[in-house]
């Protein structure tokens, strides 16, 4: 299942901040802030991307480097939030 | 008194005092005069001298604000160039103020290689290491920069000699080099420092880039007076900040409206959740009066100031915070120790209630563009003295019937969106470059968050262009804040009866459309 949400993950920053260049080498581990891959603007489109995909509202206090600062952080915040429904439709 | 002096004057002062931190290095008044002393020895002996301008091309980073102060003891001016810079507009501006030296991070030396190809000329560069890799030829490594000797530059600069030359965008679409001696530093951030009753004892987190004067002049109000400066890079992530104002006990937040906005759109705060907050500033672009007041909701504590500036003079005004209830509309009244009026075409004062263009006297007014008189001459202008020049502003103002002044409207089409002043022409001709577009013209759409929204009407000579592939040829060569974000397909652009591409007419035909 995380492979799902991976891959949806990496498919959002790619098309919205990469501008579509899958040539560009993003790591899983790697911050995209440091990086350079998302802005301060972009983290709000990324969290409104996480709540209307994976069915759930994050709270102020989950919008931290911890939880969303690069692509294995984000999929494992959210396997742990999602529920069972969301990712069940984006799998089928 | 030059602004290294501010350093200097503090180390002697309170040298084991906390002077900055950023990310978890922290460095005393003391480790940080002394490091800026060795990397100036470094600099004079890479050949630096008196009167060079030497670039800083960095992020928030500790290695920033050292350079900066370092470049200063080494007699030399000082050239923070934002972060998200292109190589060819950095090759423009080491072309355009024949710098000496570039003093960068390894993650954009690759930047840096690319403009010194487009622009060859000789330099000394330094850069920090990235993961590792090698920095190559010719490049000095920052650490061993570090290591310099630290004995005392005898650079023998006066306070009259030039301190900063700040690029700001130029209606155009070249940037111009704002030239700010050392005593105009002082003046602007003694003015500021006084009506903000700033002390030792603030400690000021800045996440503004240090490329932004706003941004820069919390590093030297903060140094000048002794307090402490907290370095952040980003405010993608407003808890983490939160965190670390909580940590440091931070007193002074300046705002941009957009951190304000991404604050206000937070769900979860309560109340005074930040309660070592003594002062919030904002500026750049006004804060909408609903914005203001839900602030202080949420920062009771804190007093609130509103203010206006502009790069060419630091800063121009400041509402007291006693004036908040009663005129939130309002950027105040002059900064101590100057004087703004409201003059009219021929330069004559209005009378309150009638707009005009906002003129700026004081210590404070740069010297001029550097190596562009024709741009000099429209900014600075005769003053009521005839040994005095005057700055005009290019914003139009009014003011009330006791002499506070209320923001009007630019007289040109510069747009300014998250805090950043950009101009059209710039992003145009960057447009213009794609050989897929034949004609383009670019608006400041108003938005929630930015202020305003970079918004580009494109005709496409090649039909298979989409949307994505004109921002990501503007990512590639503008600075991250001048890429449109949205871009609007058209026949033809909206002219005026002579033929004239016009951006009015293109604002109008976009907001109609909403």
């Amino acid at each position: 299942m995380t492979q799902v949400i991976k891959d949806s993950i990496k498919a959002f920053i790619i098309e919205n901040f990469l501008f579509g260049d899958t040539s560009y080498d993003l790591q899983d581990d790697a911050s995209l802030i440091e990086n350079e891959v998302i802005d301060s603007t972009g983290v709000l489109e990324l969290v409104a991307f996480i709540e209307d995909q994976f069915g759930f509202v994050m709270a102020d206090a989950d919008i931290v480097p911890a939880n969303l600062d690069s692509v294995a952080r984000i999929t494992a915040f959210i396997a742990k939030h999602a529920e069972a429904p969301a990712l069940n439709k984006m799998s089928a | 008194m030059r602004v290294e002096q501010f350093l200097e004057n503090s180390a002697r002062l309170q040298g084991g005092k906390t002077a900055l931190v950023a990310g978890d290095k922290r460095f005393s008044y003391a480790q940080f005069d002394a490091a800026a002393d060795r990397l100036a020895s470094s600099l004079a002996a890479g050949g630096i001298v008196r009167g060079d301008r030497i670039l800083v091309f960095m992020n928030n980073c500790w290695e920033a604000a050292i350079s900066l102060f370092a470049i200063l003891k080494a007699g030399a001016t000082a050239v923070p160039v934002n972060p998200s810079t292109k190589a060819d507009k950095l090759a423009y501006m080491i072309g355009n103020c024949e710098a000496a030296g570039i003093l960068t991070q390894g993650k954009l030396l690759p930047v840096v290689s690319e403009a010194r190809n487009i622009e060859p000329r000789k330099l000394f560069v330094a850069s920090t290491t990235f993961r590792g890799t090698a920095l190559g030829e010719g490049v000095a490594d920052f650490e061993t920069c570090l290591g310099g000797s630290g004995a005392k530059v005898d650079h023998r600069g006066i306070d009259v000699d030039l301190a900063l030359l700040i690029y700001t965008s130029g209606s155009t679409g070249r940037p111009k080099g704002v030239m700010m001696t050392h005593r105009n530093v002082e003046a602007a951030a003694t003015s500021i420092t006084t009506y903000l009753e700033n002390t030792a004892d603030d400690i000021i987190l800045n996440v503004l880039p240090l490329a932004f004067d706003y941004g820069l002049y919390q590093l030297l109000m903060a140094v000048k007076l002794g307090a402490t400066i907290v370095l952040e890079a980003s405010f993608a992530f407003p808890q983490a900040i939160f965190d670390r104002i909580r940590e440091e006990g931070v007193t002074g937040f300046p705002l941009v409206p957009t951190m304000a906005a991404m604050i206000l759109q937070m769900r979860d705060l309560e109340p005074d959740f930040l309660p070592s907050l003594r002062y919030i500033t904002n500026t750049a672009a006004a804060l909408p009066p609903a914005h203001i007041a839900r602030l202080r909701e949420l920062f009771p504590r804190a007093t609130v100031y509103s203010m206006y500036g502009l790069t060419e003079c630091k800063r121009c005004t400041y509402l007291p915070p006693a004036e908040l209830d009663r005129r939130p509309g309002s950027v105040g009244i002059a900064i101590p120790n100057t004087e703004a009026f409201v003059v009219d075409d021929d330069g004559q004062l209005v009378t309150s209630g009638v707009s005009g263009e906002l003129v700026i006297r004081g210590p404070h007014v740069m010297q001029g563009y550097w190596r562009n008189d024709e741009a000099t001459n429209k900014m600075l202008r005769p003053g009521p003295n005839p040994w005095e020049k005057v700055l005009y502003t290019g914003d139009l103002f009014r003011t009330d019937e006791e002499g506070f002044l209320y923001f009007v409207g630019r007289k040109d089409d510069i747009i300014k969106t998250r805090g950043e002043k950009v101009a059209p022409k710039e992003v145009e001709t960057v447009l213009h470059a794609h050989p897929g577009i034949a004609e383009a013209v670019v608006i400041g759409l108003p938005d929630p968050v930015l202020g305003q929204a970079i918004v580009a009407i494109v005709v496409l000579s090649d039909p298979a262009l989409t949307q994505r592939d004109i921002i990501k040829h503007c990512a590639a060569h503008l600075e991250d804040f001048m890429v449109p974000r949205l871009i609007e397909f058209r026949g033809e652009l909206p002219k005026t009866d002579t033929g004239k591409v016009s951006r009015r007419l293109a604002a109008e035909t976009l907001e109609a459309a909403e």
